[in-house]
């Protein structure tokens, strides 16, 4: 009951902002006093309507993409489906390598105090700056755009991801170390019979604010660089000023970015334990 | 049974079954030693031209060894150029497969339409044309190897080779794409304020530092009296973000490349102050470059692409193709814009924004010429000089030849049947006050506002 409740709320808004979009592209009265070989040279924007779409003009333009989303028309001309897929492939990669070097070293950082003190500062210093801040350092070092986007990816997953693996490492309850420690339990297994089970809630957050904010910064990276991706498809698509494909990509960013979201917020739900 | 002849081929050229000299079996066999005669002859021929008394040069030879002599000439001499020069079409390229960098403007248009009119295949390269989001990138994918060649600003080669904002490389530009064609956009609360010493306080943006639209403008405010620099604030904006600054009134105007002029009068935004022909009639804009290393490696290759932009250019020269063109660079996988606009941009017959004269022809609103006068880079290295982008001595000259390959241009145009100018500098009118290229210090004296 609850669930049927909070579903038509959601609908009832859904519907008032739709409403409001509608109504605020209405497009104005068009001036039919200009000359027809004036008009001819001008867009519709210029002659009155709305420069904003409306919702039925996004719909029509969503269906479009979703009729045909892998198609390619040459390497500046790729379906939507196609873009999304270059951009994941980023992601996961940048971000797969973010957490093959950050959740050892937050093991590392986390079990020794004395790591944790030195490597503050570095990390306290690196972790505010922007991702993109990185671009033009990587694209003059490592000398290629894909392999830059994917290291701008795994430079911004592997902060959140370091500190909550520390995090969730010191955290972990003395009491259970120290049965762990009468059993004379061996270092590595102690790490993952114990400690690792222990963490892994507060490591799979990290994961997923990780994957957040990398999912935020590609489509920026992309847009820099260009190429392929979905940030590139906005790029193009604003090159044209054309904003209802802009809103196209908008939905469909957003619907990935949940999608990211959900699947790791359900295997956060495996890992989690009550004490 | 197999037949002891082969079958009739009813598509076989009967008056041509061997080779043009009638020694080798089949014109294949023809061409390579054909090839390797050539290399010989001019070889041979500079090694005469260098030691024109046939004692010394055998004496010469004998000493270091004929390899070694034809090594060291290569290293002075770009002989691997020359060979592929003499060959024309019948040295194969050493890589077919190519990526070309573009930026998605009308300057572009001959380098993105030999991709779907068929010019790169005509001269037997496979070319992908790549769109790239802004000049820095496209200087820093060229500088990568990411492209074979790119479209870049005219003064791009020369500031990349002077390492002026980045280290130096050798970069070299063997053409220029178009002549005019940018314009000065205002937004439309301006309509009232024509007079460029109303500008004071005005936010312009240009594409990129080294353009020439940087430097047009510049010129221009300066002629009316304002300092670039102090009395108006340039900023870099990339083209396509153009419009929607000028729509948020974040800039009041820009010195842009179309398409941007005009789909900023199509999307009823602003409207067209003046073209940029109105300044200096005949000013190179785009160009395409590539770096030396490219060249020398890759002779064949580079010739084949050289000769198919000059090919390109040369078909969009022509007025009577530009709507056929404009349709080819229309789509999403080019220049991504409503035909009309590219029409209007192209056929010179376009809407200006303005109440008093709405609809305007210039059929020399934008051209295409491929050569690359040494005069041109002369300008751009005083201008760069003159708002401290390069400081300290300069020889204009030498810079302008090593990097501009007029010489090189007016050879490919000629075996393609076209006819260069005879010479590599002219005297200049700019806003009404001549440059000549003999005097550059002369003349960047003579300007009033300068850093």
């Amino acid at each position: 009951m609850e669930y049927v409740k909070s579903l038509i709320v959601t609908l009832l808004i859904l519907a008032a902002l739709l409403g409001v979009w509608a109504a605020g592209t209405r497009d104005g009265v068009a001036d039919t006093s200009v000359d027809p070989e004036l008009a001819a040279l001008l867009g519709p924007s210029a002659k009155g309507e709305s420069p904003v779409p409306g919702p039925e003009d996004v719909g029509a333009a969503v269906w479009g993409h979703l009729k045909d989303p892998f198609y390619d028309k040459g390497p500046n001309d790729k379906g939507i489906g196609t873009q999304l897929f270059f951009s994941l492939v980023r992601v996961l990669g940048g971000f797969g390598l973010a957490v093959i070097v950050a959740v050892p070293l937050g093991f590392v950082i986390g079990s020794s105090p004395l790591m944790q003190r030195s490597l503050e500062p570095f990390i306290q210093i690196l972790k505010p700056v922007s991702p993109l801040a990185w671009m033009p350092l990587a694209l003059y070092v490592i000398k290629d755009a894909a392999q830059s986007s994917i290291f701008v990816i795994w430079i911004c997953s592997v902060w959140p991801l370091l500190i909550n693996t520390a995090f969730g490492v010191a955290s972990v309850r003395p009491e259970w170390l120290n049965v762990a420690r009468c059993h004379e339990v061996g270092w590595l297994r102690r790490s993952f019979t114990v400690v690792l089970p222990a963490a892994a809630p507060t490591i799979l957050t990290g994961m997923k604010i990780s994957i957040g904010i990398a999912w935020l910064v590609i489509v920026a990276a992309e847009m820099l660089v260009g190429g392929t991706g979905i940030g590139y498809f906005v790029w193009n698509e604003w090159n044209n000023l054309s904003l209802t494909n802009v809103i196209v990509a908008i939905f469909a960013i957003g619907v990935v970015g949940m999608v990211l979201d959900q699947g790791l917020a359900g295997l956060t739900r495996l890992v989690s334990y009550e004490e | 049974m197999p037949s002891p002849t082969p079958a009739f081929d009813s598509d076989a050229n009967l008056a041509h079954l061997g080779c043009s000299c009638g020694k080798h079996a089949i014109p294949e066999a023809h061409n390579v030693s054909q090839e390797a005669r050539l290399d010989d002859i001019i070889e041979k021929s500079v090694m005469k031209a260098v030691f024109p008394n046939d004692v010394q040069r055998r004496r010469f030879i004998k000493t270091v060894g004929a390899s070694a002599a034809l090594a060291a000439l290569s290293s002075v001499l770009p002989m691997g150029v020359a060979k592929s020069l003499a060959q024309e079409a019948m040295g194969k390229p050493e890589k077919t497969d190519l990526k070309v960098g573009f930026i998605p403007i009308t300057c572009a248009t001959p380098i993105i339409m030999a991709e779907p009119m068929g010019f790169y295949k005509k001269h037997g390269l496979n070319v992908e044309v790549i769109k790239t989001a802004g000049w820095a990138v496209v200087r820093d994918k060229a500088i990568n190897k990411e492209y074979d060649a790119a479209h870049m600003l005219t003064p791009m080669p020369l500031a990349l080779s002077l390492g002026a904002g980045s280290d130096p490389i050798p970069f070299r530009m063997p053409a220029v794409e178009n002549i005019n064609g940018q314009a000065i956009t205002l937004a439309n609360k301006h309509k009232n304020k024509r007079d460029p010493k109303l500008w004071k306080g005005f936010k312009f943006a240009v594409p990129f530092d080294y353009s020439m639209h940087n430097f047009l403008l510049r010129y221009y405010v300066a002629e009316h009296g304002l300092d670039p620099d102090k009395d108006i604030q340039i900023r870099v904006v990339p083209p396509p973000e153009m419009v929607a600054n000028l729509r948020a009134g974040n800039v009041d105007g820009y010195l842009a490349p179309d398409p941007f002029n005009q789909r900023a009068v199509y999307d009823g935004v602003g409207f067209l102050h003046l073209l940029t022909k109105e300044i200096w009639d005949g000013h190179p804009c785009c160009a395409f470059a590539a770096s030396q290393e490219f060249i020398d490696t890759m002779p064949n290759t580079y010739m084949a692409l050289f000769r198919s932009i000059i090919d390109a250019t040369d078909f969009a020269s022509d007025k009577s193709n530009r709507k056929e063109i404009s349709k080819a660079v229309s789509p999403k996988n080019y220049l991504n814009q409503p035909v009309t606009v590219l029409e209007q941009v192209l056929t010179g017959t376009y809407a200006t924004g303005l109440k008093e004269q709405p609809i305007a022809k210039d059929p020399e609103r934008i051209d295409f010429d491929p050569f690359p006068y040494h005069s041109m880079a002369v300008w751009i290295l005083t201008q760069m000089k003159r708002w401290g982008y390069v400081k300290g001595d300069l020889d204009y000259q030498k810079v302008a030849e090593d990097v501009y390959l007029a010489t090189q241009a007016a050879e490919v145009m000629k075996s393609m049947g076209m006819k260069p100018p005879s010479t590599t500098y002219k005297k200049y009118m700019v806003m009404g006050k001549e440059f000549d290229p003999a005097t550059p210090e002369a003349y960047l004296n003579s300007f009033a506002i300068k850093r």
